[in-house]
């Protein structure tokens, strides 16, 4: 068994596994085919409600569309970011992970409070969670997925202030692999939510 | 001295076959140029009657390029590629069984 798990490319420090397989990974990956039925959920719930509105503002006339793409850019590079910081770890280059860490943290802040200033904008123009059946599904969707984002960044920020006290080395790597893999998931959901909720004509 | 050699060899090579750094700024340069080609595809008057394809086309390659690449699924065991296509393909039935029950068509024919 432990031949097994070393062949599946893991280090003989970790435990062994019915599967070979690291359970902690396991468990994220579990935990993210779940999060996938969540955001399914809500998309779903999006699309179907989207032009169901008998009030405005709808989302034609509230969309800010070069704004958003900024954003969707600043996530997607923070993504780049993330895996730098693993690769960084993996080499046993703590403080270069350090950067990387703190860099993705920084874009995921950006990307939050561009959703924040986004969603007052839209208070402003008169569309809140209860005026129309948009205003909900959008709230509600984009709402969980940037309290998803603002996990991750306290998820960043208590890596890399572990890091600063010496508490992340080589051999935790699975640790911002497992963080790694929440920062992606939530990147991979916004690539969705972006082309169906902004971009799609309806 | 061939200890040394084996030692640095090691820390250099790249975990778990993972991509290279160089590999990883690649992969975000393509997601960068689709993200701007979703952008002017939108912008793109003339392409309206096959915008919706093309979006979701993009849109999925982007999904695609980062769950391979940086999440690692490639790479990885196919385990893990299971738990998450699995509830994901779910997922995408829920969404088509909600739209085929509220009487919608996704594509605007």
């Amino acid at each position: 068994m432990a031949e097994a798990s070393l062949a599946a490319g893991h280090s003989a420090a970790e435990h062994a596994t019915t599967t070979g397989l690291n359970h902690r990974k396991v468990l994220m990956w579990a935990f993210l085919g779940s999060e996938c039925l969540f955001f399914g959920s809500l998309i779903s719930t999006y699309v179907v409600y989207r032009d169901h509105s008998l009030v405005g503002p709808f989302p034609q006339d509230t969309f800010d569309i070069p704004y958003t793409s900024v954003s969707s850019f600043v996530l997607l590079m923070s993504s780049l970011t993330m895996v730098l910081a693993l690769a960084a770890i993996q080499r046993a280059n703590v403080k270069e992970m350090r950067v990387w860490l703190a860099a993705t943290a920084l874009l995921g802040t950006v990307f939050v409070g561009g959703q924040v200033y986004e969603f007052t904008d839209f208070v402003r123009h008169g569309l809140t969670l209860s005026t129309n059946l948009f205003g909900t599904t959008f709230f509600v969707l984009t709402g969980f997925h940037g309290a998803h984002v603002t996990i991750g960044v306290i998820l960043l920020t208590s890596l890399f202030l572990n890091s600063l006290r010496g508490k992340i080395k080589k051999e935790d790597s699975l640790t911002v692999e497992l963080a790694g893999l929440y920062w992606h998931f939530v990147d991979v959901v916004w690539v969705v939510i972006f082309t169906v909720v902004y971009l799609l004509p309806y | 001295m061939q200890t040394d050699v084996v030692e640095t060899t090691q820390a250099r090579a790249k975990p778990h076959g993972h991509p290279s750094a160089a590999e990883y700024v690649k992969v975000a340069v393509v997601l960068a140029v689709i993200t701007g080609a979703e952008v002017a595809v939108y912008y793109q008057e003339s392409l309206h009657a096959v915008m919706v394809p093309i979006l979701l086309i993009l849109s999925a390659f982007k999904f695609s390029l980062v769950a391979l690449f940086f999440m690692h699924l490639k790479f990885d065991n196919r385990l893990f590629a299971v738990f998450f296509s699995g509830p994901l393909a779910l997922a995408f039935a829920v969404l088509i069984a909600l739209l085929t029950l509220f009487h919608r068509v996704l594509f605007g024919v």
